[in-house]
């Protein structure tokens, strides 16, 4: 259940619409069966309360769509803003992506996402109804009069488990009450992979990246993936490629774009989020969260606007690659 | 029709894997099912359905199709085409075996793809009747009947045992093999199946679908229909929808470069990506707009036109269940079909 209702995000929406403050509002819109949300654009009060939806499956990140969605708009857009999502706000706007001045954000305090596969577990296929509003999560399916009733700690996301803050980092207006950065376990599951040896290691990424079927789904809902044209889509760099050609090539794909967000991932959680194979991305990415931790000091990227992240920036108190090479057996 | 205990299903998968590798839905570490191919100690799944469909064993992501090797300034071809040996895919939902006859319409018409129909000839469908469909299932849209599949072999699983009927020659030949393990039987458990899987049917979120908005003849009408905008608008552009579909079937030809030669292989390709249409003198698909149209077009009205009325969805849902943003086939259909699809 989230703090704050749907219908007051309407009611702020249709009032910054009526005032003129924006000209449109991207915001989720309602599917099929209540978990299946779709970003979308509203334009007027009508259609925010036909279609405007805020519940426990509004994952989705919305910072990397004001890329596209905010160029050539005249006015401003009203985007609303997760706790996580400003932290990706932020690094966008540290690399110039999208201009601040078209963007009115609003940040929402937010209880934690549910997934809909954990649901579906206990519940079983055939879900006709899913409500979140209440203290407990009610699911209704064809197979059953009664709706399953689950707790949401019990189905939450695993980035929402793992929630680094509830502060709002970015925002021009906030709804309802700012929280804290929290002290996550979230790079436990990153330790216990350092604790393997190489070879475990190895298999169990291996194992894990086996079921990639190169849809790019990852790549294409992360935040911090927003080059014009991806090396892998072009068939000039000698690397495209549209299905993982090997096991060295299905590897290839990710080690590199792991690299390439180094230091600028903030750990949103979507590239585990959209995965239709349930591989945990986030994992390659924490990983260079915690080894930048631990060797440049705490570093969270998108924090601020205009942070430079310890990889692009030399000190010389920086650690030496000698010491990082020792380190590699610890 | 016959008919095996289900404790003796191991046995049945043994018998069968004797004479032809068996691929039957296995559960992957992530609670996920995929095809895997049958050993001693593989335990077949009770998934409905796979993330990614049989597709794949008849037509793979990525497959060789020739090879060169360079020496000096001569150019060795090296046909790179491995004999296909029998092999059986047991545990097919009624989507997917109908989405071999859209594929069949594709790639065994002249000139016949011989890759495709090689594996084609060779593969036996053991296909699975459907007792327990998820919301995002419509496959009676299509005329799709999920409680009596069709493939070489139709399968029911009850309680307590495993019905088979044979429907073709190959399904005929498989069942021979099974005689001793399996005993004749009368149909009654299978129709009581049947008839309460239909009633479920009925009660799907989606079992109203219509598709009478869409087919041959639809282009002028739905090709510049001003709801693309809204339809695509959030679409990443991933292809994950493509990718899970069992009726997508484009393809790109590669050649990797092995250093003294050159690997001619091919790989699943889709509408959804920038290059799919790139051409000698440009790229005739800019926007993602018009590549997302072209998804459901195809599927909708361009395959249908070419093929009897024949529409190339089969209304499995992977895509309802995978899209990272939860845009699909059915909202575009409710969309553009106006009330009539709902
Ligand atoms: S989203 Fe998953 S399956 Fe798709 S490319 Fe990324 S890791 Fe592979
Ligand atoms: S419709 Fe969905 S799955 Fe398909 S390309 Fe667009 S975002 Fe990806
Ligand atoms: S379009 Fe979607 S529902 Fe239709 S066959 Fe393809 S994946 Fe299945
Ligand atoms: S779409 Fe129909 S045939 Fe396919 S799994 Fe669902 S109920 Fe079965």
């Amino acid at each position: 259940m989230q703090k704050i209702m749907r219908e007051q995000l309407i009611e702020k929406a249709a009032s910054l619409l009526n005032n003129g403050t924006v000209t449109a509002v991207l915001g989720w819109g309602k599917g099929e069966f209540d978990y299946d949300v779709t970003p979308a654009v509203f334009k007027t009060e009508e259609e925010l309360k036909a279609g405007f939806v805020w519940n426990d499956f509004c994952g989705a990140n919305f910072s990397k769509y004001l890329v596209k969605k905010t160029d050539r708009l005249e006015g401003k857009l009203l985007v609303f803003l997760k706790p996580c999502d400003t932290y990706s706000f932020n690094q966008l706007l540290t690399e110039h992506r999208f201009d601040r001045e078209k963007v009115y954000a609003i940040g929402v305090p937010c209880n934690g996402m549910a997934d809909i596969a954990k649901i579906k577990a206990v519940s079983g296929e055939g879900i006709s109804a899913v409500d979140t509003n209440g203290e407990k999560i009610a699911v209704t399916t064809i197979y059953d009069d009664a709706p399953v009733m689950i707790d949401p700690a019990d189905v939450l996301a695993e980035r929402c488990i793992n929630c680094k803050s509830k502060k709002h980092v970015a925002y021009d207006e906030l709804l309802g009450e700012e929280g804290d950065v929290i002290d996550s376990a979230r790079f436990d599951e990153v330790a216990r992979l350092e604790a393997m040896s190489a070879d475990e290691r190895f298999a169990f990424w291996q194992n894990e990246l086996s079921r990639c079927i190169r849809c790019n789904a990852c790549r294409d809902a992360c935040p911090a993936c927003t080059c014009e044209k991806c090396v892998f889509d072009n068939p000039a760099s000698g690397v495209e490629n549209k299905s993982p050609a090997n096991s060295f090539e299905e590897q290839l794909f990710h080690v590199i774009r792991a690299y390439h967000v180094a230091g600028r991932c903030t750990d949103c959680g979507e590239c585990s989020r959209v995965c239709p194979q349930n591989i945990p991305l986030h994992l390659l990415n924490r990983k260079f969260i915690k080894d930048i931790n631990e060797f440049y000091g705490e570093y969270q990227a998108g924090e601020t606007v205009g942070s430079r992240a310890p990889l692009v920036n030399y000190t010389t108190e920086d650690i030496e690659p000698g010491e990082v090479f020792d380190r590699r057996d610890k | 029709m016959r008919k095996c205990s289900l404790n003796a299903v191991n046995e049945v998968f043994a018998e069968i894997a004797k004479a032809a590798k068996l691929y039957l839905p296995v559960d992957q570490a992530d609670g996920s099912a995929a095809f895997k191919e049958w050993e001693n100690g593989v335990t077949w799944s009770s998934a409905l359905n796979t993330v990614k469909s049989p597709k794949d064993l008849f037509f793979p992501q990525t497959e060789d199709l020739m090879a060169f090797k360079t020496e000096g300034k001569s150019i060795e071809v090296i046909d790179t085409r491995r004999e296909v040996e029998d092999f059986v895919v047991f545990g097919v939902r009624a989507c997917d075996v109908k989405s071999f006859e859209i594929l069949d319409r594709v790639f065994i018409k002249e000139p016949v793809d011989s890759y495709y129909a090689s594996k084609r000839e060779k593969g036996v469908i053991v296909a699975l009747a459907c007792t327990k469909p998820s919301e995002t299932c419509f496959c009676t849209a299509f005329g799709i009947c999920a409680e009596e599949p069709c493939g070489d072999v139709s399968a029911w699983k009850t309680e307590d045992a495993l019905y088979f009927r044979a429907n073709t020659e190959k399904g005929e030949a498989l069942m021979k093999r099974l005689e001793a393990l399996t005993e004749e039987c009368g149909e009654d458990a299978v129709n009581a199946q049947k008839e309460k899987t239909a009633q479920i049917m009925k009660k799907l979120p989606l079992a109203k679908l219509d598709t009478g908005a869409f087919g041959g003849g639809k282009t002028e009408q739905l090709f510049n229909a001003p709801e693309w905008d809204e339809l695509s608008s959030a679409c990443l552009g991933c292809g994950t929808c493509t990718f899970v579909c069992p009726t997508c079937q484009c393809y790109d030809i590669k050649d990797f470069n092995t250093g003294n030669g050159v690997i001619r292989y091919r790989c699943w390709d889709s509408c959804m990506y920038s290059e799919f249409t790139k051409m000698a003198h440009g790229n005739n698909r800019l926007t993602q707009k018009e590549r997302f149209r072209q998804r459901f077009m195809h599927k909708l009205v361009y395959y249908p036109e070419n093929n009897d009325g024949l529409f190339s969805c089969v209304g499995c849902g992977r895509c309802l269940a995978k899209c990272p943003i939860s845009m699909n086939i059915v909202k575009v259909m409710k969309k553009l079909g106006g009330k009539d699809s709902e």
